[in-house]
């Protein structure tokens, strides 16, 4: 027997080794590609979209070429030749019915231009293009007092940048003055709905654990037929559809809904409460239906302790409740932030619940993109909204990573 | 009982397959999109089963909740699924000029049954947009209940922001729209005055003030569907709603609901053709029929009115002052125009409002 192995046995044994290789990645192909296209394209599309918005380049690009400089001078109007330069690509806009497009986005920065450039459009769809150059933008400036605002022209500036950070500093209650100052806007509405959302979900979160740490711990210890029969009914509102359980609450808490009755006639109260659209009626019914989330990966690490550990606690002298605190909590504590983790994570962008018992205070962050994904159609400034969320979670993580550690969960 | 049910299922085995096989030999099939629920029923009966009866080809239809996303996704993705839609006419401004939407070529629109010419039948208002036919005049307006609301009765918007005079909760539609037109309305402003009013910010802030003063006494909802039941057993004694939908529960569930038509939103709702769509000529070919003279005379089923003249001979005459096209004097037209312009921007200071 050689002492080596042969240059060729060598090759063969890494041609081997790749092979296996390659069957295993083979067999992690379908994931991958569903994970690239089901999550991180759209995803990275989404943060594309949030900076990235050639439509009024695109639409006005003479204009937009003529007017640099000018952007410099707040309180003028661009030369006549911006203006009539301005007025060609509207009129040629409006031939190909596009107007209302460029509309659009110039009124996301200046509200009420929508109006203005399409009735200025199809007043110039029927113009002679000599008479426009020859008027030298006049028929522009009288065709409507607010085409004098020099706020306008800067919005009509600004709305053509191809990259962008307005969405984001709107998105933050920020704006860009005309000087290109960050201020603060007059609308301040996002910071305070991710505060809510934050502060919402992290009560959800507290809520859930306190209602499954005893309940877990119980059916831990409980005979293993009896915690089968009672882990069905964790599992069944679990299984039960979403809307199922988001509109029982709503016959619960309604005003004459069961529990405004019942209080009645008990003879508790004598005007009935107002339960439900609260941010109570909110908390209170995710709550309950996050409750599986905290309750499982809790049960199952539990399951997993040896109780002679804590039964080691109490022999060698130690009281109940340090023995509790000291030697069983700690030893749940994988199951604990795993429950956690995952509660938090759910309840800060969810939408349904919030937006059918929520009511005015009950609302969350996900309701007002949802706003602007389905009513205003500002996708860009959703899509701004939506990365900041996810950062969000992503620092949290990274704190939560760094506080208690992410290698410490464990969902079973 | 049993053989009945039975015979039903033959029949509609048959039909279904005979649909089937007509379809599959010489007719087109066509995907339309409305609101559902009773309006949609309402459109399917008096306008989608008769032009299927009629030409043979076969419609499918299906349901969205209004705006343009959906529109507009399909559209700018080039993948373009409905065909014919619905489309109310504060979104029909934005959808056309965006392109979202084809021009419809009006001059192709058929007399009325009783000969008028079609520009002369229909009402201005109805062809107003050149992408769209109008086919109904609904409104928002509200109402209020008989058994909770107590013995005096409100009869005008200012009522609706009288706590004193007629106390418990109202039920209002979470967005700007209608409610700040009522909110000036009830302060006081006159009715041609209140979209000018509202451009400016001294005008926004008197709406969020006058809605403020009622703020407590708000139910916020989300959908209109939630309007009628609000009333029934929601705990609010009087509610926005879309007027077919209080209708619906006054005429066929026999609910003590009273309908104020003072300061009442009305608008219209269009048939359009989807821009980009490879059945141009079939879809049109249904906008035709189903704004028909007798197809839109079947909206006054559920309250709403038809847009053209002639269709009023087919109507049960004593439904007619219960339509919205009978109360015009005594409401406003929602401006599409207006809401293009300030609907995102009051949208982000509503919700501001909201929050505080």
């Amino acid at each position: 027997m050689p002492a080596h192995l042969s240059i060729k046995e060598i090759a063969d044994s890494q041609a081997q080794l790749r092979r296996k290789k390659l069957v295993l990645f083979a067999f992690t192909l379908p994931l991958l590609l569903f994970v690239m296209l089901a999550f991180v394209a759209p995803i990275a599309t989404m943060l594309y979209r949030s900076v990235y918005h050639p439509t009024v380049a695109q639409l006005i690009p003479q204009t937009l070429k003529q007017m640099q400089g000018w952007e410099t001078q707040p309180d003028t109007l661009p030369d006549s030749d911006s203006l009539v330069t301005f007025a060609l690509e509207l009129k040629s806009l409006a031939g190909e019915r596009r107007s209302g497009k460029l509309a659009e986005e110039i009124n996301r920065v200046f509200p009420g231009a929508s109006s203005l450039i399409k009735s200025t459009a199809r007043k110039l769809k029927h113009l002679d293009e000599q008479e426009i150059i020859a008027s030298q933008g006049t028929i522009l400036l009288d065709s409507h007092k607010k085409w004098h605002n020099p706020a306008l022209w800067h919005a009509i500036a600004s709305a053509g940048e191809v990259w962008t950070s307005r969405y984001y500093l709107t998105a933050l209650d920020l704006q860009l003055s005309p000087e290109g100052a960050i201020e603060s806007r007059d609308t301040r509405i996002y910071l305070k709905l991710y505060w809510k959302s934050l502060r919402i979900a992290l009560l959800i979160t507290l809520l859930t654990a306190v209602l499954a740490f005893p309940l877990s711990y119980f059916l831990a210890n409980a005979s293993s037929a009896k915690a089968n029969t009672l882990l069905v009914f964790v599992l069944l509102p679990f299984w039960t559809s979403l809307l199922v359980r988001t509109t029982s609450w709503i016959a619960l808490l309604q005003t004459n809904g069961v529990v405004n009755s019942t209080l009645k006639v008990l003879g508790i109260i004598d005007q009935p409460l107002e339960l439900l659209y609260t941010e109570f009626a909110t908390v209170i019914s995710m709550t309950h239906i996050l409750l599986p989330f905290m309750v499982l990966p809790l049960y199952s690490v539990m399951k997993n302790i040896d109780p002679s550990y804590f039964r080691a606690a109490l022999s060698l002298g130690a009281k109940p409740l340090p023995a509790f605190a000291k030697i069983y909590f700690p030893m749940t504590l994988p199951g604990l932030s795993a429950g956690a983790l995952l509660v938090f994570i759910i309840s800060i962008g969810y939408y349904i619940t919030p937006a059918l018992v929520g009511g005015t205070d009950g609302q969350m962050i996900s309701n007002i993109i949802a706003f602007h994904m389905q009513s205003s159609n500002n996708w860009e400034l959703a899509a701004a909204l939506g990365s900041l969320l996810l950062v969000l979670i992503l620092a949290l993580y990274w704190l939560y990573d760094r506080m208690v550690g992410v290698n410490n969960i464990k969902l079973g | 009982m049993k053989t009945r049910v039975s015979s039903t299922l033959l029949v509609a085995s048959l039909f279904s397959a005979t649909t089937l096989f007509s379809a599959a030999t010489h007719a087109d099939s066509l995907t339309a999109v409305s609101f559902g629920g009773a309006y949609g029923a309402t459109q399917q009966k008096h306008m989608l089963d008769p032009f299927m009866e009629a030409t043979g080809h076969e419609i499918l239809f299906e349901n969205y909740s209004g705006g343009i996303a959906e529109l507009k996704a399909q559209v700018e993705s080039g993948n373009i699924l409905w065909d014919v839609i619905d489309v109310e006419v504060i979104d029909l401004e934005r959808a056309c000029s965006e392109g979202l939407l084809e021009p419809f070529p009006m001059d192709t629109l058929p007399p009325g049954d009783d000969g008028t010419p079609a520009m002369e039948d229909f009402s201005e208002e109805a062809l107003a947009n050149e992408c769209g036919v109008g086919n109904i005049v609904w409104t928002v307006l509200f109402a209020y209940n008989n058994d909770t609301i107590g013995s005096g009765k409100p009869m005008t918007v200012a009522d609706l922001f009288d706590t004193e005079m007629f106390p418990g909760k109202r039920a209002l539609r979470k967005r700007p729209q209608v409610n700040m037109e009522w909110a000036l309305l009830a302060d006081g402003v006159a009715k041609d005055e209140v979209y000018a009013l509202l451009e400016t910010d001294e005008g926004q802030q008197r709406a969020l003030d006058k809605l403020a003063s009622i703020k407590d006494d708000i139910i916020w909802f989300d959908s209109w569907s939630q309007a009628p039941q609000l009333l029934n057993d929601g705990g609010a004694v009087m509610v926005q709603s879309a007027n077919g939908r209080i209708f619906d529960a006054i005429q066929s569930e026999g609910k003590p609901f009273e309908m104020v038509w003072d300061g009442h939103l009305y608008d219209l709702d269009v048939w359009a053709v989807v821009k980009g769509t490879k059945k141009k000529a079939l879809a049109e070919e249904f906008i035709r029929f189903a704004t028909g003279s007798k197809p839109l005379s079947g909206m006054p089923d559920i309250a709403y009115g038809p847009t053209r003249q002639s269709s009023y001979a087919y109507v049960d005459p004593e439904i007619i002052p219960k339509l919205p096209s009978s109360h015009l004097d005594e409401g406003l037209k929602a401006s599409g125009v207006f809401w293009a312009d300030y609907g995102e921007s009051l949208g982000e200071k509503f919700n501001e409002w909201l929050l505080e």
